[in-house]
């Protein structure tokens, strides 16, 4: 289901957006002597609109999300104060690594996104520029209160309050902190929700990127970064 | 069926058996080294899991040509060390495409694959990557030095740089294996492979707490599969190598799996123990005790 909102408010914001210095077209001396031009938009990002992909049918799909259910990689970002629950769960007491979730230190390999407590404006930045460069199927799980509405955080100047405004969330876990069985079980939560077919919201993203755009644009006031960059 | 032909389908079924015995051995490595941490560790199916997602990813990147040949070279690294090894002694057809000469591209194939990877990740363009390599290629450069000091010693000791021909010279009981007959160039050969499996403590070029994950930085989904293939049969290949060269080779497969195994099994057991060396650190130490040590290796058989 696509979102509605007002298109034309979105293309005005745009143009309005702050560049920051190095992303501007300039020219460069080649080390051969010649002038060029670059323009770091176009040279080293890409430019292309995330796509919805479809997946495969029946039973290879099926074995997939299996398969992607049973080998959760997580980003190594921790976010808010909830960060501080995941060293827990890589050690002897909670040892996550027998359900098959693992850390991974960089988000091209990653699929699990845990966004462990509130998000201040500065990180959603680059919590946005994280997730978007995860390759899809990609899953997000909102840890803590602050997530679903803000929390303790609710009438705070630099904190958002609802995530799934700015990303897509596939499970989330309440409580102030959530203790790591809390996040045990989510993940076991994200699990069934893959095996079902579930898990797709990264196409959700892709479908409705305007309007996440719109979101996420209308809170990040320096946005000095491409729109499209994975 | 043609004889060429039979050869390639046991070479290719020998190529499956050894990647999937690759597999089990770095998860039997991950659960040890949890073991030790008071974990339990992945499930032993893992890696297997793992790879079926990575292979089935559905958005992938690219950053130019050498950005999908680096994995191919790297995968070459390894599938040509197994192609020109004889794996069991004795059978003809598990001898695979050994030659006479074989030793010498066996140790041009361990460092084709790091140079291709370092071709690839650098047009990743990621600046962790360029740091990676450049580490990665220092240290291996070093673990070379005595590798290679205790190969010349082998081929001075047999007069051979044909593995097939060291392994036969080493029949007839374990008072004939190269570590009884030249333990020094044992020991320097062993030191280096600690280095060449990559475990702790020399595991800073890959290990992923570091500055993320070193070269392989951007590489994901079938990108990072191929990767890792490749380290399955990168590191049986070596141990088969280490155990042809100073263990007396193998007559079976199950001997292969017990040797290859326990000489894997070196490597984890000095990573669990140790903590991981700086670069700096790790290139002096392979410059100082096993570089003398093949530097005897060599003056003995002179």
């Amino acid at each position: 289901m696509e979102k509605d909102f007002d298109k034309k408010a979105l293309t005005d914001m745009y143009k309005d957006k702050f560049l920051a210095p190095e992303n501007e077209k300039r020219q460069v001396a080649a080390p051969d002597g010649s002038i060029i031009e670059i323009d770091p938009l176009d040279d080293y990002f890409c430019q292309e609109r995330p796509k919805e992909l479809k997946p495969r049918k029946g039973a290879v799909e099926k074995f997939l999300n299996w398969a992607r259910a049973e080998s959760l990689w997580v980003l190594g970002f921790g976010t808010g104060c909830g960060s501080i629950e995941i060293p827990p769960l890589v050690t002897p007491r909670f040892d996550m690594y027998r359900y098959g979730v693992q850390m991974r230190p960089t988000p091209r390999q990653s699929n699990v996104f845990i966004i462990s407590g509130y998000l201040s404006v500065k990180t959603l930045k680059r919590a946005i520029r994280s997730y978007e460069q995860m390759p899809s199927p990609k899953y997000i799980i909102a840890l803590g209160s602050c997530t679903i509405n803000g929390g303790m955080y609710w009438d705070s100047y630099n904190t958002i309050n609802r995530l799934d405004h700015f990303m897509p969330v596939d499970v989330y876990i309440a409580g102030c902190m959530p203790r790591p069985e809390a996040l045990l079980a989510g993940f076991g939560k994200l699990k069934e929700l893959i095996k079902e077919g579930k898990g797709e919201k990264a196409n959700e993203y892709a479908r409705n990127f305007d309007w996440y755009k719109a979101n996420q644009k209308k809170i990040i006031k320096d946005w000095n970064m491409p729109d499209f960059n994975w | 069926m043609d004889y060429s032909l039979t050869k390639f389908l046991w070479t290719l079924l020998g190529l499956f058996i050894v990647t999937n015995w690759g597999l089990l051995m770095s998860s039997t490595m991950r659960r040890i080294g949890a073991r030790v941490a008071g974990r339990y560790g992945i499930p032993w199916y893992q890696p297997w899991i793992d790879l079926a997602k990575l292979y089935s990813l559905r958005s992938q990147i690219t950053h130019g040509t050498m950005f999908y040949i680096g994995p191919v070279f790297r995968l070459m690294g390894g599938v040509g060390m197994f192609l020109f090894m004889p794996m069991i002694f004795g059978s003809a057809l598990w001898s695979n495409y050994s030659f006479s000469g074989d030793l010498i591209l066996i140790l041009y194939f361990q460092f084709f694959g790091m140079l291709g990877m370092a071709l690839g990740a650098g047009e990743g363009g990621q600046p962790y990557s360029a740091i990676g390599i450049s580490r990665g290629l220092s240290q291996f450069t070093t673990i070379e030095v005595p590798m290679t000091l205790a190969v010349i010693s082998l081929a001075i000791q047999y007069q051979t740089f044909s593995i097939s021909d060291i392994v036969a010279a080493q029949q007839g009981g374990f008072m004939n294996w190269t570590v009884m007959t030249n333990p020094f160039a044992t020991i320097a050969a062993m030191l280096s492979l600690l280095g060449a499996f990559g475990h702790s403590p020399f595991n800073l070029v890959k290990a992923p707490n570091e500055i993320p994950i070193g070269p392989p930085t951007e590489y994901h989904g079938t990108f990072l599969g191929v990767l890792r293939t490749n380290g399955a049969i990168l590191h049986v290949a070596e141990a088969a190598l280490f155990m042809n060269l100073f263990f007396g080779g193998a007559t079976s497969w199950f001997e292969l799996i017990i040797k290859t195994f326990l000489i894997y099994f070196w490597s984890v057991f000095v990573g669990t123990v140790f903590p991981r060396f700086r670069i700096e650190q790790s290139v002096v130490w392979f410059l100082k005790w096993p570089t003398i040590l093949g530097i005897i290796a060599i003056i003995i058989y002179l």
